[in-house]
């Protein structure tokens, strides 16, 4: 494993970065857009509820966590993507860089994109609508890290499979995180949802992350063995999706696709 | 010392299609090698192959001494190629892309080689210019200058000079036989353009429906199998190629 070659994929994605205001953009106003729509939302949810319960750290903190995932996901594809829209795997890959550096140079990529987009909500979230993560405490980072990780592997699992694909299926990609989010419960309980729907909710991570925020805002005590479960799963799916982009790689190599990826089959 | 590049019975189906059957050969230290052959041939699949962004169905491959198949990254380390068809990151500058795969070769002091190999294509007025607006002939020197960039013991290059004007292509014909007789490095060339062939390479190898069915010094060749020049064997190989088999 050579740092220097995984660099190399972070620098490259700096280097696109830095001088492209319609890559620049995508980082932080989408979720910006996200973060007043729900800001307002919940503002306006306060001031209609008779209940007195604040809206703001249960919807606008969930909104923000949930984008959170999807800007960690996005953060992957996007660099991968770049290699795609370049054609650039021949030249990558006749290299001494191994599949291993390359994946860890997306996610490297992913986390510096994604802080920014982070950064940006915080400064929204909190300036605007009164939402310090502070409030949540240090109880906040296993949420984090979860979400982190299980973006990860989604992000990783869709590079896979556009690997496998060819460049069209980048399409299949974008709406991932919008497939699972009615599973995980970002806004609602799981337990509200029909017993399938349970079902597939206890696989993915993000559920226990959502429950359990809620839980900590309503003065529950939260369930750690809850967190522990995400968290296996969530190593779990990043220790899948790793398996999963090296055998595409490996049959594209057997294929020939690697060479030919624009052909996107070779029959 | 181990042969710079050693290829033993490497073979490859696409489905029924046999695009290389038990193709062996070997390449010298400070020796050009010209991979001929018409269209579909092989010669890109035996790149690929040696590049490691192909696999084998079988034999081996060997790059000074180090086994491709159990030491990859090692191996590789000591290749680098340019071809017509894989061109730089058009949306990256020419010193950003030169910096990337610096990195990614390990090139030690890569600031100073990036400069020398972009002294050496007479690049300079396109340094920090998008490879993407450059020209065809622009592009393949910036492919070379790649090339060139991890001091390669094995240089791959698929018709380097395809693009570029008589003068040009020329001089890089002279900076890489400059180059092969500094370092002792080995080159496998491809290219259709024989009278570069003829120009260039001390050895050549014609494939044909994915065998090597001729070898030998691309001088003396045509004379040996009845034909005036490289170009009409050529056209003998890719026509009739079981008349030479024979």
């Amino acid at each position: 494993m050579s740092i220097n070659r995984t660099l190399a994929i972070v620098i490259r994605q700096f280097y696109l970065i830095r001088g492209s205001f319609s890559r620049v953009f995508p980082l932080f106003a989408w979720i910006a857009v996200d973060m007043i729509l729900w800001g307002f939302l919940t503002k306006y949810l306060n001031s209609v509820s008779a209940s007195g319960f604040n809206f703001v750290p249960v919807l606008l903190g969930a909104v923000l966590l949930w984008d959170f995932f999807i800007r960690i996901m996005q953060g992957v594809t996007m660099a991968f993507f770049e290699d795609v829209w370049s054609r650039n795997f021949l030249n990558l890959f006749a290299t001494p860089l191994l599949v291993s550096e390359y994946v860890l140079g997306l996610v490297l990529s992913s986390i510096a994109t994604s802080l920014i987009g982070l950064f940006a909500m915080l400064f929204i979230a909190g300036t605007f609508f009164k939402l310090s993560f502070f409030m949540y405490g240090l109880t906040i980072m296993p949420f984090i890290l979860v979400l982190f990780l299980f973006g990860i592997s989604l992000g990783i699992f869709g590079s896979g499979l556009v690997l496998r694909l060819g460049p069209a299926s980048e399409w299949f990609i974008w709406p991932l995180p919008a497939l699972i989010s009615p599973f995980v419960g970002v806004l609602y309980p799981v337990s509200i949802l029909p017993g399938w729907m349970r079902f597939i909710s206890k696989l993915l991570p993000p559920s226990y992350i959502f429950d359990e925020l809620r839980k900590i805002i309503l003065g529950q005590p939260a369930a750690w063995h809850a967190f522990l479960l995400a968290g296996a799963l969530a190593i779990l799916y990043v220790i899948l999706a790793y398996w999963f982009f090296k055998t595409v790689y490996q049959h594209a190599l057997r294929s020939g696709l690697i060479a030919r990826y624009s052909a996107e089959t070779l029959s | 010392m181990a042969k710079i590049l050693s290829v033993r019975g490497l073979s490859k189906k696409y489905g029924n299609i046999t695009a290389l059957d038990t193709v062996s050969f070997e390449v010298n230290h400070k020796e050009i090698v010209g991979l001929l052959g018409p269209n579909g041939a092989g010669k890109t699949t035996t790149i690929n192959i040696i590049l490691g962004v192909l696999a084998a169905d079988s034999g081996d491959v060997h790059i000074d001494g180090l086994s491709l198949s159990s030491s990859r990254s090692k191996a590789i380390a000591e290749t680098n190629f340019a071809a017509v068809y894989t061109p730089l990151p058009g949306n990256l500058t020419l010193v950003q892309n030169l910096r990337i795969f610096a990195r990614l070769y390990s090139v030690k002091d890569a600031a100073a080689r990036i400069d020398t190999v972009i002294r050496q294509f007479d690049l300079e007025p396109f340094r920090d210019k998008k490879c993407g607006v450059l020209s065809s002939g622009e592009q393949t020197r910036a492919g070379l200058a790649k090339a060139m960039l991890n001091r390669p013991r094995l240089l791959l290059l698929d018709e380097p000079t395809a693009s570029l004007d008589p003068a040009t292509a020329r001089e890089i014909r002279l900076n890489i036989r400059k180059y092969t007789e500094e370092s002792e490095a080995g080159v496998l060339w491809t290219s259709h353009n024989m009278y570069e062939v003829e120009a260039i390479c001390d050895r050549v190898l014609f494939l044909s429906h994915g065998k090597v069915l001729l070898e030998g010094n691309p001088k003396t060749l045509p004379a040996e199998h009845h034909k005036k020049t490289l170009e009409d064997l050529f056209i003998a190989v890719a026509r009739e190629p079981l008349t030479l088999e024979a």
